[in-house]
C-alpha cells in the first residue's frame, strides 16, 4: 500500500510535469476501448506518428519562438511554399534530393532571418511581421503552382522520406528486427542516463525520488518505449519521418536543456531586460530562434510533401495554428520562459491522437474541431491553475 | 483666522512591514501655495495618495476633514467630486489623443448619448486659456513636449473645478523656462482662489513659491513652517529634511583606496530618445582601486541612468564623451561587452530587470558567466551547481537548496542571488545601484559587510544610493547627482547629510 501512497504523492506534486503524459495515455486509452482495438493496431499508431510529424517539427520550433515570447504565424504556409521549391528543384530543375533538401532548409533559415529582422531591428511585433508572412507565402504558394497546379513528384528518394521505413534485418520473421533493436537499445540508454544522473544528484545531496519511486519511473518508461517500439515493429517498423523527428527533438532537446545558447534562450523569455544587463543579447537570439523555426518550416514542408508525393496549392494550411496549440497543450506558457520541447512534441501527439481517433469512430469534422478546441482550452486552464498553485 | 481648508489628523497607514505613514497631522490654509518637502521614502506620496482616495478610507487611520467636513474617500472620484485633483510625476495622458479628448477623458460632455465635441472643444479652449496655453486643442498630446503635456494635466483638473490641486514634483521632468512658466502659473491659480499643496524636491522653487512649507521625515510630520513669519529658508528645511538618526551600523572602515585610477569618464553626456532630452551633462569622474565611490542624489536626479549609460548602454541613449579603463580609451555597445571588460551592474529593480524570478537560484547566478562553466557553448551542471553552492555559502543566502526557484525567497536573499551573479562574473568594478533597498537591517549589515570585503580584495565600487546614512557610513567618497550633472563631489571626512541635501536639491 505505501507503494501506492508514495505514487499518489509523487504524481500529485509533479502533476505538471506528468498531466500530459497522462493525457495522453487517457486518450488514447479512451479511443482503444471505443474503436475496439483498431486505434492501438500497428497499422494505425504508425500512420498517427507520420502524420504527427510535420507538425511536430513545427512544434519544435514553435516552444522556443513562445518562450521568448513571440509568435510565428507565417510557418504553415512558409512550410506549403518551401514543399512547392522542393517539389520544383525535384521536378524542373531536376536536381537530386541531397541538394534540394540542404538548399530548402537554407532557404528556410533565411525566410526565419526576415522575420527575426523586421522583429528585433525594425521592433514590429512578431504578431504583425509574421501575419504578413503568412499572406506573402500563401501568395507565393499560388505563385508558383500557378502553371502547374499540383505537382507530382516522382522522386523515390524524395518521397521515402515521408513514406519509407527503416530496412530491416532478418532474423525473426514476422516483426522488424532492426525496429526491435533500437528500442532495446534506447530502453539501455534511458535506464544508463537516468541512474548515472540520480548518481550524480544524490552525490550532491539534491531531492531525488525514492528508490522504489525512482524503478517505477524506470519500468514506466521502459514499457512504454517498448509497447510504441513493439507496435511499430508488428507493421513496417520505425519509418523515416518519425527518425527524422527523434532526431530534431534529440537536437532541440539537448540545446535547450545544455547549452549556454538554451540558457540564455530562456533566461530571455523569463525576464528579458534582466537577460539583457546580464550580456545576453536579445537580438541575436531572435535572430537564431526564428531562423530556427524557418528551417524547421522548410523541414515541415519537405515531410509533408514527400508524405503527399505532391506540391499542393492548398499545402501548410492551418500547420501554423496546429503547431501552437500543441505547444500550448504541452504546457508551454504565454508569459514566456517557460516550456519543454518534449512536452511540445506530446502535445502534437494528443492533438493527432485526437484526429485520428475520432476519425476512427467515423465522428463528424464539425464536433472534432470542438473536441480539440476544448481540449486545447483544458489543458491551458489546467497548466495556469496548478502553475498558480504551486506559488 | 479661518478654518483650514484642508486638515488630516493622525493620519496612520502601514505595509506590511513599513508604517509608512505614523500619525501624520497635515493642514492647509484656503487660497495658499502649500509645499510638503521630505527625503525619498519620508511619506510624502503616500499621504497625497491617501488624501486622493487612493488608499480608501479603512486602510488607514486617521481623519480627514475638508472645510472642517470629515471625508471618506473610497477612491479616486470621490476625492475629485470634493474638489481635489491630484497630478502625479508620471503624467496620466494618453499621448495618441487630441488635447481636448483628454482634458474631458472620464468627465465627457455629452448630449443624451453622444458626444457634443463642439461644447468640448469650446470648452478646452477655455481652460488652456486659463493655463496660458496657446495651442490648437485638437493637437495631439505625443506631440507636444512635457512641459505642455504637464500644463494640460493642470486644464484637465481645472475642467473638474478643483479646489485643492496636488502636484507630486511638478518640475521634476521640466527645463528651467518651463519650470519659471509653472511656477508662474500656480501663482495665478492662487490668485483666483485654487489651493495647491505642491510636492518638490527643488528646494529653491519651494522658498520662492511657497506660503507654508511642511516637512515629513521617516513617516512622520517634522514642522510647518509659515513662510510669511520668515520661516523658511535653505538650512532651516534641509536640516529638518535630514534629521535622521543613523542607527544603522557599518563594518568598520579597515580598506584604503589606492590612487590607482580604474575607471574615467570625461565630458560623459547623454540624450535620452524617447524622452527627447538630455539626462546627463558634462559628468567627469574617477574611481580608484579598492574605493567605495558613493553616489548620492535624489531619485530622477540621473544617477541610474549614469550608470546604465557606462554599462553598455542597453537602452540606447545618444552618447557623448569618454570613458577610460586602466587608462585606456572604451566604447561598450552591449552590457555584454562591458562585462567582458571587467564591469558589473546590480540594478535598483531587481524584481523588474534583475532576477529571472521563474528560475531558480544556480540559473540566476551563473547567468551572466556562463562562459566559465561551459566548454564548447554547454553547460556543465555539475560545476554550475557547484558555484552556486559556494556563493550561497559566501553570501549567506538563505535558501534550502540551489534548485529553488528565486521567486520564494525573500527580499534580502533575491538581492544576495542578484550580488552573486555579479561576483560570479569576477568584475574589477561592481557599480551597486540602491543594494540595500526594501531589505531587512540584517541583511544590509551583511551586505556592507561584502562589499569592505571586497574592496580589500582590490575590487572597486561604485555605491548608488538615496540613503544618506548609507552614503556617509561607506563611501571613501561622494558624488552628488542633480538634474544630471555631478553638483559636488565630497570626501568622507568633509560629507555630511546637510551638505549632501544641499547639492542634491540644487
Amino acid at each position: 500500500m505505501s507503494l501506492f501512497r508514495n505514487a499518489q504523492k509523487v504524481l500529485r506534486e509533479n502533476i505538471r510535469e506528468y498531466g500530459m503524459y497522462i493525457a495522453l495515455f487517457v486518450i488514447m486509452a479512451i479511443f482503444t476501448i471505443t474503436t475496439r482495438g483498431t486505434f492501438i493496431s500497428s497499422r494505425n499508431i504508425s500512420n498517427l506518428l507520420n502524420q504527427t510529424g510535420y507538425i511536430a517539427v513545427l512544434a519544435v520550433g514553435m516552444t522556443l519562438v513562445i518562450v521568448i515570447r513571440h509568435i510565428d504565424l507565417s510557418v504553415g504556409f512558409l512550410a506549403g511554399f518551401l514543399g512547392a521549391v522542393a517539389a520544383i528543384a525535384l521536378v524542373f530543375w531536376k536536381l537530386p534530393t541531397w541538394v534540394v533538401i540542404p538548399l530548402v532548409l537554407g532557404l528556410g533559415v533565411l525566410a526565419g532571418c526576415i522575420t527575426a529582422f523586421l522583429v528585433a531591428q525594425l521592433k514590429i511585433p512578431s504578431f504583425v511581421a509574421s501575419l504578413a508572412g503568412w499572406l506573402i507565402y500563401r501568395g507565393a504558394i499560388l505563385l508558383v503552382t500557378a502553371g502547374t497546379g499540383t505537382i507530382i513528384i516522382p522522386d523515390a528518394t524524395y518521397n521515402a522520406i515521408g513514406n519509407g521505413y527503416i530496412p530491416d534485418i532478418q532474423v525473426i520473421p514476422g516483426v522488424h528486427n532492426l525496429t526491435l533493436l533500437l528500442g532495446v537499445v534506447a530502453i539501455l540508454l534511458f535506464i544508463v542516463n537516468e541512474i548515472s544522473d540520480r548518481r550524480k544528484k544524490l552525490a550532491y545531496n539534491f531531492e531525488v525520488l525514492s528508490t522504489d519511486m525512482f524503478i517505477l519511473k524506470l519500468l514506466f518508461m521502459s514499457g512504454l518505449i517498448g509497447a510504441i517500439t513493439w507496435v511499430l515493429a508488428g507493421y513496417n517498423g520505425l519509418s523515416w519521418t518519425v527518425v527524422v523527428v527523434l532526431v530534431v527533438v534529440a537536437i532541440y532537446h539537448f540545446v535547450t536543456t545544455q547549452t549556454v545558447l538554451g540558457r540564455h534562450i530562456y533566461a530571455i523569455g523569463g525576464n528579458p531586460e534582466a537577460a539583457e544587463l546580464s550580456g545576453v543579447s536579445v537580438k541575436k537570439l531572435i535572430y537564431v530562434v526564428f531562423g530556427s523555426m524557418g528551417m524547421l518550416s522548410a523541414l515541415s514542408g519537405i515531410l509533408f510533401s514527400s508524405r503527399l508525393q505532391s506540391a499542393t496549392t492548398t499545402a501548410g494550411t492551418l500547420f501554423e495554428l496546429d503547431a501552437i496549440a500543441a505547444a500550448y497543450v504541452g504546457g508551454v506558457s504565454a508569459a514566456g520562459g517557460v516550456g519543454k520541447v518534449i512536452g511540445s512534441i506530446i502535445g502534437a501527439l494528443v492533438m493527432t491522437s485526437l484526429t485520428s481517433g475520432m476519425n476512427l469512430m467515423g465522428i463528424d469534422i464539425s464536433l472534432q474541431y470542438i473536441v480539440r478546441g476544448a481540449v486545447l482550452a483544458f489543458a491551458v486552464i489546467f497548466d495556469v491553475t496548478t502553475r498558480n498553485r504551486g506559488k | 483666522m479661518t478654518p483650514p481648508i484642508l486638515e488630516m489628523k493622525n493620519i496612520t497607514k502601514e505595509f506590511p512591514g513599513v508604517k509608512a505613514l505614523d500619525n501624520v497631522s497635515f493642514s492647509v490654509q484656503e487660497g495658499v501655495i502649500h509645499c510638503l518637502v521630505g527625503e525619498n521614502g519620508a511619506g510624502k506620496s503616500t499621504l497625497m495618495k491617501v488624501l486622493s482616495g487612493v488608499y480608501p478610507y479603512g486602510e488607514y487611520s486617521g481623519e480627514i476633514l475638508i472645510r472642517g467636513v470629515p471625508q471618506r474617500f473610497s477612491g479616486i472620484r470621490d476625492s475629485e467630486k470634493a474638489g481635489i485633483g491630484i497630478i502625479y510625476q508620471e503624467l496620466a495622458l494618453v499621448p495618441e489623443m487630441t488635447v481636448y479628448e483628454n482634458i474631458f477623458l472620464g468627465n465627457e460632455i455629452r448630449r443624451g448619448m453622444v458626444m457634443d465635441w463642439n461644447e468640448t472643444i469650446r470648452r478646452a479652449s477655455q481652460m488652456l486659456r486659463k493655463v496660458r496655453l496657446d495651442i490648437n486643442p485638437a493637437t495631439r498630446v505625443k506631440d507636444l513636449g512635457v512641459g505642455k503635456q504637464q500644463l494640460i494635466e493642470i486644464a484637465k483638473a481645472l475642467s473638474r473645478e478643483v479646489k485643492i490641486l496636488i502636484l507630486d514634483e511638478p518640475t521634476s521632468a521640466l527645463n528651467e523656462d518651463d519650470s519659471q512658466n509653472l511656477l508662474n502659473l500656480l501663482r495665478d491659480l492662487k490668485a483666483q482662489g485654487v489651493t495647491c499643496i505642491m510636492i518638490s524636491h527643488k528646494l529653491k522653487e519651494v522658498i520662492a513659491i511657497a506660503d507654508a512649507v511642511t516637512v515629513l521625515r521617516d513617516g512622520r510630520t517634522i514642522c510647518t513652517l509659515d513662510a510669511h513669519k520668515g520661516e523658511v529658508s535653505e538650512n532651516v528645511l534641509i536640516k529638518n529634511m535630514v534629521g535622521r538618526e543613523i542607527n544603522h551600523i557599518f563594518p568598520p572602515k579597515e580598506h584604503q583606496p589606492s590612487d590607482e585610477v580604474v575607471l574615467e569618464v570625461r565630458n560623459w553626456g547623454a540624450y535620452d530618445p524617447n524622452l527627447g532630452r538630455k539626462i546627463l551633462k558634462n559628468i567627469n569622474l574617477k574611481l580608484h582601486k579598492g574605493e567605495i565611490l558613493g553616489i548620492a542624489g535624489l531619485m530622477g536626479s540621473g544617477r541610474t541612468e549614469l550608470a546604465l549609460s557606462l554599462f553598455g548602454n542597453s537602452r540606447g541613449y545618444h552618447l557623448e564623451g569618454e570613458l577610460y579603463l586602466h587608462g585606456q580609451r572604451r566604447q561598450f555597445s552591449h552590457p555584454h561587452e562591458a562585462i567582458r571588460a571587467g564591469l558589473a551592474y546590480l540594478t535598483e529593480d531587481r524584481k523588474g530587470n534583475g532576477l529571472i524570478l521563474i528560475q531558480d537560484v544556480k540559473q540566476n547566478i551563473s547567468l551572466a558567466n556562463l562562459e566559465e562553466i561551459s566548454r564548447n557553448g554547454i553547460v556543465d551542471n555539475n560545476a554550475e551547481v557547484k558555484i552556486a553552492n559556494q556563493y550561497k555559502m559566501v553570501l549567506n543566502i538563505k535558501t534550502p537548496s540551489v534548485e529553488q526557484k528565486v521567486m520564494n525567497l525573500s527580499g534580502g536573499n533575491q538581492q544576495k542571488v542578484c550580488l552573486g551573479r555579479w561576483l560570479f562574473a569576477r568584475p574589477e568594478v561592481l557599480i551597486l545601484d540602491e543594494p540595500t533597498r526594501g531589505i531587512d537591517v540584517g541583511a544590509k549589515y551583511e551586505i556592507y559587510t561584502i562589499m569592505t570585503q571586497l574592496v580589500q580584495q582590490g575590487m572597486s565600487i561604485i555605491m548608488i544610493s538615496s540613503e544618506l546614512p548609507e552614503i556617509l557610513g561607506m563611501s571613501d567618497r561622494i558624488y552628488v547627482v542633480s538634474s544630471g550633472r555631478i553638483a559636488g563631489e565630497l570626501s568622507a571626512s568633509e560629507a555630511t547629510q546637510e551638505k549632501i541635501m544641499q547639492l542634491a536639491t540644487d
